[in-house]
């Protein structure tokens, strides 16, 4: 997700420095930018990269978890984690509309998702092994991506705002749903609980890669953060999610599986161990276990469902002449 | 660059008394499947009662560089506020 | 009540495998749009599935939940039609069954408003209008593939050669529904044949579809006799819960 988004963006823009000045000025007196307002081609170009990530991460998301939606233990769960999974292709859709004001239409998006010229969030391209994976999902993932979304519900852009507030308030059960799943599991049978342990252990540290690299390696940050593009740099992101989910582990008795994980009185929040960063750059660039595996379901999708697509184009190109041909009569 | 599906603006009318309101878009090869597709994005959570759907392409919007020159000229008429004008508290709420 | 319970059983199943047969779309389907409109009809079969194997449970009355009944029956046991159970295959098809089961539900629930059973009646007044919406929704999309290109309309075409068969068994009564229907619990499926026949006949015009003579209608489902699908689907769906019995989801 989501600040992962901006790896690789080219901030650089190339107006004149009044421009940037005036632009700037709005923008540091809070003001909104809107789809047709003059913007600084960089300011234009980072949004459709970190915005477009968004939107592909939302939708290539729904693959892990709709991995397990034929499988749901009890038809409460079913009919929780469809609605889940149904709602990640709902936010997918209304951050492709945002990113569609700035110039670029979903299908030029969708080309560059399947061609691996854009990236999403490199935490769908590990896979759902066992049902406790759905609660932990839930649990870790969709609180990282709260926590990350938050603040982009004050984003400078207006229509990434606006899709932000949507996601953020049909988002609010997700998380719920998933720590309730791994409660149950949690009090559950010896074999439930280690399920769940096992969950947690290998998607704890994937999660805290999901806020991307540390603010010293982030290339892009100062000047997203400038433009409000951005609202917290990468580690503060990073820091409140742990010390907001460590508590949340202990209370179901399971071990967050760091063993440098540390109190720390003085800054008020835990000291973690480190993050294998080698591990998050292997994921990002296509190595993960299952990148192929997630872009080969998306293009079968996508191909699949093209002659759906062009059925319905065929079908009111057909109505609105016979329209014209009643209308003539 | 396979053909692209028509873009739609949709609004929302949440409950009868209020205006319909802008939610946001999507995409759709008609009028018909549009208005089902808006059911079905927008109000899962029983967000509305009436549905618009407009082509994205026939909305005409107002220029911002000229935001200045149409909307600036109604900031000093404040005569057309009530508060312009004096009216002792005796006469009661007016 | 053996019979009530069985009816009901009959019509829970219908709708939970429809609904988990169409959920296998959700992150699959032809568009965005669509990957959030097929999950909101699952949700309505397996809500109303849900409905009726909580009260199934309750008339059974041997301390079974709505999961036991849908998660640790086996193929044999289960009594829904066969076309809730037909694979997927292509949008046309899904669309196609959908529409089909719709038609058939859509006038079936109106009628069962009256019944003199409250949870018959309290679940026929909200799945009537859901069923209502997925006519409208799969019966245009119909319309589009059939009068659409020259593919969509052979796939169409094909769609109705591979279900067809399917729908003559969505008139019959079993044993079971046929006792409520002579108490008036529940409407007679017959009845429903001018409604489906109007609608479906409606639909296809439109589409430039034509129905199919049927050679060998297939029935069956109703007494457990389904083809080799459903225990597929039954065997990824009951997974969990026949690898930990007895535990807590």
């Amino acid at each position: 997700m989501y600040s992962q988004g901006l790896i690789g963006a080219d901030g650089a823009t190339g107006e004149t420095p009044e421009f940037l000045a005036r632009f700037q000025a709005r923008i540091d007196a809070e003001e909104k930018i809107e789809p047709n307002d003059a913007m600084p081609e960089g300011y234009r170009r980072t949004l459709i990269r970190q915005i477009g990530q968004h939107a592909h991460s939302e939708i290539v998301g729904m693959l892990p978890e709709g991995n397990w939606i034929t499988r749901a233990p009890s038809l409460k769960r079913k009919a929780a984690l469809l609605a889940k999974v149904q709602d990640e292709g709902g936010h997918g859709l209304y951050l492709y509309a945002a990113a569609e004001t700035l110039g670029v239409s979903r299908e030029q998006m969708t080309e560059e998702l399947l061609s691996g010229k854009a990236k999403y969030s490199s935490i769908f391209n590990y896979p759902t092994l066992s049902w406790a994976d759905i609660g932990v999902i839930g649990w870790l993932v969709d609180g990282a991506a709260i926590m990350n979304q938050i603040p982009l519900c004050r984003c400078s852009y207006g229509p990434y705002a606006r899709a932000m507030i949507r996601v953020c308030k049909e988002e609010s059960f997700h998380q719920r749903q998933g720590y309730e799943i791994v409660m149950t599991l949690a009090r559950g049978t010896p074999a439930q609980r280690e399920m769940a342990q096992d969950a947690l252990n290998r998607w704890w540290w994937p999660s805290l890669m999901m806020f991307g690299p540390s603010d010293g390696d982030s290339q892009h940050s100062d000047q997203s953060m400038s433009w409000k593009i951005k609202r917290f740099t990468n580690d503060e992101l990073r820091q409140k999610f742990i010390d907001a989910t460590v508590p949340q582990a202990e209370f179901l008795g399971l071990t967050v599986p760091d063993p440098e994980l540390r109190w720390n009185e003085e800054k008020g929040g835990y000291d973690h161990g480190p993050i294998d960063w080698a591990e998050f750059w292997r994921v990002v660039k296509g190595g993960g276990q299952m990148n192929v595996d997630r872009i080969r379901d998306r293009r079968k999708a996508w191909e699949d469902g093209a002659w759906v697509r062009e059925a319905a184009l065929a079908h009111a190109e057909k109505r609105r002449a016979r329209r014209v041909a009643q209308a003539a009569e | 660059m396979a053909q692209e599906t028509p873009l739609w603006e949709v609004f929302i009318r949440p409950r009868n008394g209020l205006s319909h309101k802008h939610v946001g878009s999507l995409h759709a090869a008609d009028e018909v499947l549009a208005l089902q597709a808006a059911r079905d994005v927008y109000t899962r959570r029983g967000e509305g009662v009436s549905i618009w759907v407009v082509p994205s392409r026939a909305i005409t919007a107002s220029d911002p560089d000229h935001a200045a020159e149409t909307f600036e000229p109604t900031a000093d008429k404040i005569y057309r506020h009530p508060s312009f004008y004096d009216i002792p508290d005796d006469v009661g709420h007016m | 009540m053996p019979a009530l319970f069985d009816a009901v059983l009959e019509l829970a199943d219908d709708h939970l495998i429809l609904g988990h047969r169409l959920s296998e779309w959700c992150g699959h389907a032809p568009m965005l749009e669509e990957d959030l409109a097929l999950p909101n009809m699952a949700l309505d079969l397996i809500g109303t599935a849900r409905t009726l194997y909580d009260y199934a449970a309750q008339l059974e009355g041997k301390g079974r939940s709505e999961d036991d009944l849908a998660f640790l029956r086996v193929e044999r046991e289960y009594r829904n039609l066969l076309i809730c159970e037909r694979p997927n295959g292509d949008f046309a098809q899904t669309m196609l069954r959908q529409l089909y089961f719709a038609a058939f539900m859509e006038p079936y629930w109106a009628a069962a408003v009256d019944s003199p059973d409250a949870v018959i009646r309290g679940v026929a007044g909200k799945a009537m209008k859901e069923m209502a919406y997925h006519v409208r929704h799969a019966g245009e999309w119909v319309i589009r593939l059939g009068d659409g290109t020259e593919d969509s309309a052979a796939r169409m075409q094909a769609a109705v050669a591979e279900l067809h068969r399917f729908t003559g068994e969505i008139f019959e009564e079993s044993a079971a529904s046929a006792a409520l229907v002579a108490e008036g619990v529940l409407p007679a499926r017959a009845g429903m044949r001018p409604a489906w026949d109007r609608v479906i006949g409606m639909i296809f015009a439109e589409a430039m579809l034509e129905a199919p003579e049927v050679p060998y209608p297939q029935t069956g489902g109703r007494r457990g006799l389904h083809g080799e699908h459903l225990g597929h689907l039954l065997a990824e769906m009951q997974y969990l819960q026949r690898a930990y019995p007895g535990a807590t989801w």
